[in-house]
């Protein structure tokens, strides 16, 4: 990795690590709860179809790549690369293969760097993994959401708990690192469905697990379901507690926590997640995919769908529906929400040198004394009730800064 | 445009040729729909240009169907091939500008009584027609809206002739919206309403009428020329005032302003002085030439007195000289509007002030927020009350926070007389909300075979809050309130108290009697625990009639507020979603520790009976424990 002096976001580290996000917007089905930038039709139209999709991405990322280049941003070899989606998996096993080497090929891919692919415990199988496996990946992210059926089931989903214990046996096997999402919170679930499912989820004897409250958009079928009155309305103090309880179990089984929804045996955390809230650099690829070059001070974001975004890269056109301008106070903004969200927690010194002023004492006092976070060599780390109400306390630092 | 357009030139129009009339109606009984037609006939506004309700110039009289302040326009009408000037000067129909429209009456001869054919007269439009005939106008009654349907022309034709002692015949029938009959209707204002008797030859004597803050032209004074003759650039004397000055323009409004060379006795106009100080021009004023002066000016009006007041603070306290400035601007044309400044302990610096009514509050405060963008906090309206203690001493309370501590002797609250026109069938209706709000029944008279009039003394606090709005859901929108100040009474009055974390937030607390003090506290306790967010620690909300607390609510603490996820797309949302929580904060009154919400603070403004049996259940175990 070569030497570079630039003035990065959060971490100021002599280089900054680069990552590559694919973004694989294919379904079988959509998900009642879910908003993402994902697709049932296997033609999106404007030549993105499923079996064109690995050529498209590849065009996209030698357009990237000469972009970085004509704003002189030399990246290193990837740190890390995240298949996510959609439903990754629902390409052919040799269309991810294809798309990582030609990352390798253009920027090439750091030795020993994690990659990952989310799947559905749906859409794989041992021949699947071994392929993925022969073509360089080497960690798996299984969408399990819950083990109890009726909960599943609101979440239209349709694997069984069965799927998930024999993939992750198999990429075991194999030698591939398995991950699981959890989902909590779902309309009908109780707290000893959700007991039922954290154990399920330790039972698979892995290292690494993210849980997350099921977020609730409007614009979606349980969004709509809910409105009308035909599923119970989520509940914050219901969601406290399961949160509680999963951390709890996670922590006795030496999962420890690292970021709020996200929990690990040392070592074994999501370095591209990371990568995320150490505010890397990352090229995000596919429709609606989020980029991020600390030099430029940019965020980037791709066009949202398929077809337009097809059409974009036909004509050799980087294929942003936008970005933005990263100036000094939302740089503060991002400081403060990435950081608080950590175990390594925010960076005191860091923060109030780029918010040019100290955190007022009285402020950090409060936050101590209303046990929301702790204070350790310099960094402010959020307690689990600090993790909860990690809004009030981000909008605390901020306001006592003057933003 | 007619060629007949514009022979009456202002200035030198003989008072023969003039009429001058006013539209009494209720609202939404079509009176600027009748106006527009009327423009439109007369040619000055072309059919391309005519929008609906021309004169309705404010957004909020758009947008709510109303007018509040009056317009005068000068229309030309030829009858037999002799063109008359017509001077139609449009007024509120709102109970809480009746005395807009009472200025309105003085400037005209004149009054088209309108009623909606469907709906028939109501109370409002009675008591404007009263008001009408005790200033000897001639009226000439009008049904409008004939060709809906549901129209009733014959019964409500008799129930006009019945109240004005004239042939059911005599009552014209027009529709506003296909303009039949409009054009007999000019034709009977020329034939029915007396010319204008001002002496021509007599110094200038000219009554301000209404007085509007233009941002362009600044402020703009509507005149009715009585005797002699005003000319341009001629300088003026304000004879109560006693100020002299050189008016930038005179003109008349036909229908945009339009600048004359003079404006001659019984002919209707406006004049702009130039000057920017709010305070001087005075409606009920009267106009005369600098150089010629008048002895004696016109009798003026009684300024009209406030009924209800209610505290306005900027959200911003950063905002109190611009909220100053904004309500200094609106009382030009407002002058009922008072204020004077007060301070709250929960809501820092504001003001109190005097409205005429809800509605009349209601308008200000949303023409201080949308003309001169204020965000603000307004406390729930109360009306003006005598204590006498114990010690013999006297307060007189128009904010609940004065009400003293201590032993109370006596509260005397003002009291209106209130008229209501209902169709029969809700008597029982009204009889019961009338007692629910402490009235007391007097006489009752049947306009019309199916409609009654009912007569009740009440106290106005019970009026100024929902009182309208529960009697119009209760006769499914028939009944019509009309109401005047009536003297006062003494009642067992208390003050219940709002207490958030331990702590009185002043602007909460109200007077309210003392059978009421129970429902009123579990109420409000209930609403704020709705509308306060949870925060981070556990919120107590009492009610206390002095020491002793009658209610009791808590807002659990918040336990929970973070995102799930937060990965590349995230952050700038993330980043976004705070912002729009910033800006939502901005608009939170802290009260203590504790972030209240505006809609809080209009909370008590709605006092809707109680009908969930946790409300009731509440307010039962509440009044046994005291």
């Amino acid at each position: 990795m070569e030497e570079k002096s630039l003035s990065y976001g959060v971490e100021q580290k002599k280089s900054t690590p680069y990552e590559v996000y694919v973004h694989v917007p294919f379904c079988l089905r959509r998900c009642g709860y879910c908003d993402f930038n994902t697709y049932t039709a296997v033609d999106l139209g404007g030549g993105v179809s499923r079996t064109s999709y690995a050529d498209i991405v590849i065009r996209e990322m030698n357009i990237v790549k000469r972009w970085q280049e004509e704003h002189n941003i030399l990246e290193p070899p990837a740190h890390t690369v995240f298949f996510g989606g959609g439903t990754p998996t629902i390409l052919p096993a040799h269309d991810l293969v294809r798309i990582l080497h030609a990352i390798d090929q253009l920027w090439g891919i750091e030795q020993g760097a994690e990659i990952t692919t989310e799947a559905n415990p749906d859409t794989v199988d041992a021949d699947y993994l071994k392929e993925i496996y022969d073509g360089g990946f080497n960690r798996v992210s299984f969408g399990m959401q819950s083990a109890v059926p009726h909960v599943l089931k609101t979440l239209d989903r349709t694997h069984d708990q069965e799927n998930v214990i024999s993939n992750i046996d198999v990429a075991k096997r194999i030698g591939l690192r398995s991950s699981i999402d959890l989902i909590y919170g779902t309309p009908g679930e109780s707290l000893v469905d959700w007991k039922t499912s954290v154990r399920a989820a330790l039972n698979l004897d892995i290292d690494h697990i993210s849980a997350y409250a099921l977020s609730l958009e409007p614009n979606t079928k349980m969004g709509r379901m809910i409105a009308a009155g035909k599923l119970e309305q989520p509940d914050d103090d219901d969601e406290a507690v399961k949160y509680e309880i999963a951390d709890d179990m996670f922590e006795s089984s030496g999962l420890s926590w690292y970021e709020v929804s996200n929990w690990s045996t040392p070592g074994n955390e999501s370095q591209h997640n990371l990568g995320y809230w150490h505010n890397v650099d990352w090229a995000g690829l596919g429709p609606g995919a989020h980029s991020h070059y600390n030099k430029a001070k940019i965020r980037s974001w791709d066009i949202a769908h398929p077809k337009m975004w097809g059409n974009s890269i036909q004509n050799d056109e980087i294929p942003w529906a936008d970005s933005e301008h990263i100036d000094d106070q939302m740089n503060i903004e991002e400081m403060a929400i990435l950081g608080l969200r950590l175990r390594d927690g925010l960076n005191i010194e860091q923060f109030e040198r780029a918010a040019g002023m100290k955190i007022p004492e009285v402020t950090l006092d409060e936050l101590l004394r209303e046990g929301l976070a702790t204070l350790s060599h310099g960094h402010l780390i959020a307690t689990r009730r600090g993790r909860l109400l990690n809004d009030s306390m981000i909008s605390q630092i901020l306001s006592a800064v003057g933003i | 445009m007619p060629n007949n357009m514009a022979h009456n030139q202002p200035g030198s129009t003989d008072q023969s040729l003039i009429r001058n009339f006013c539209i009494i109606a209720h609202i939404d009984h079509g009176k600027s729909t009748v106006a527009d037609r009327i423009l439109q006939l007369s040619g000055i506004v072309e059919q391309r240009e005519m929008r609906d309700r021309f004169l309705d110039r404010m957004d909020i009289e758009q947008e709510r169907g109303i007018t509040i302040k009056s317009q005068a326009v000068r229309v030309p009408w030829v009858v037999d091939g002799t063109e008359y000037t017509l001077g139609m000067i449009d007024t509120p129909g709102h109970v809480d500008f009746s005395y807009e429209v009472s200025r309105s009456l003085a400037a005209c001869e004149g009054a088209v009584l309108l009623v909606d054919a469907t709906q028939g007269i109501e109370a409002q439009t009675l008591s404007n027609l009263y008001m009408a005939m005790d200033n000897d106008l001639a009226i000439i009654p009008v049904l409008n809206k004939i060709d809906l349907p549901s129209a009733e022309p014959d019964k409500h034709a008799d129930e006009i002739a019945g109240l004005l002692g004239i042939d059911a015949s005599e009552v014209l029938r027009v529709s506003g919206k296909t303009g039949e009959g409009v054009d007999e209707l000019l034709n009977r204002i020329v034939a029915e309403i007396p010319a204008p008797t001002g002496i021509s030859e007599d110094p200038a004597r000219a009554l301000i009428f209404d007085s509007v803050y233009d941002s362009y032209r600044g402020i703009v004074t509507y005149i009715r020329m009585v005797d002699g003759e005003l000319k341009n650039r001629q300088k003026i004397r304000m004879m109560g005032l006693g100020t002299v000055h050189d008016p930038i323009e005179l003109g008349v409004i036909s229908p945009e302003m339009q600048p004359t060379k003079a404006l001659g006795a019984g002919e209707v106009g406006y004049i702009i002085t130039g000057v920017k100080d709010v305070s001087q021009s005075k409606v009920g004023d009267t106009i005369t030439a600098e150089s010629a002066s008048a002895q004696q000016p016109l009798p003026g009006y009684r300024d009209p007195q406030p009924m209800v007041y209610a505290g306005l603070f900027p959200i911003d306290n950063a905002q109190f000289p611009d909220l100053r400035d904004a309500l200094d601007k609106l009382k030009l044309n407002d002058a009922a509007l008072v204020y004077e400044p007060e301070t709250s302990v929960a809501l820092g610096f504001g003001f109190r002030c005097g409205f005429l009514g809800l509605l009349h509050m209601e308008i200000v405060s949303e023409r201080l927020r949308r003309e001169f963008g204020l965000d603000l906090i307004s406390t729930a309206p109360s009306v003006t009350y005598d204590v006498t203690m114990e010690d013999r001493s006297e307060h007189h309370v128009t904010n609940p926070s004065e009400f003293p501590e201590g032993k109370v002797r006596s509260v005397t609250e003002p009291m209106v007389a209130a008229d209501i026109i209902l169709p029969k069938e809700f008597i029982g209706a009204v009889m019961e909300l009338c007692q629910d709000h402490r009235g007391n029944m007097g006489t009752m008279e049947y306009i019309s075979p199916e409609r009654v009039e009912m007569h009740y003394t009440m106290p106005l606090a019970e009026i100024v809050f929902d009182f309208f709005d529960q009697l119009k859901s209760r006769t499914k929108g028939y009944a019509s309130l009309d109401y005047h100040e009536s003297g006062e009474q003494t009642a067992d009055l208390v003050k219940v108290d709002i207490l958030i974390q331990g702590e009185t937030v002043d602007a909460f607390s109200a007077i309210v009697h003392r059978d009421k003090a129970y429902s009123y506290g579990v109420m409000m306790t209930k609403k704020l625990r709705e509308l306060i967010p949870r925060q981070q620690f556990e919120i107590p909300i009492q009610a206390a009639i002095g020491s002793r607390i009658i209610a009791r609510e808590t807002i659990r603490a918040l336990r929970k507020d973070v995102l799930a996820k937060c990965y590349g797309g995230d952050i700038t949302r993330k980043r976004k979603l705070l912002e729009k929580q910033k800006a939502g904060k901005k608009r939170m009154k802290m009260l203590g520790h504790v972030e209240v919400p505006q809609e809080a603070f209009i909370a008590a403004l709605s006092t809707d009976e109680p009908t969930d049996r946790d409300t009731k259940d509440k307010i039962r175990a509440a009044q046994k424990a005291n």
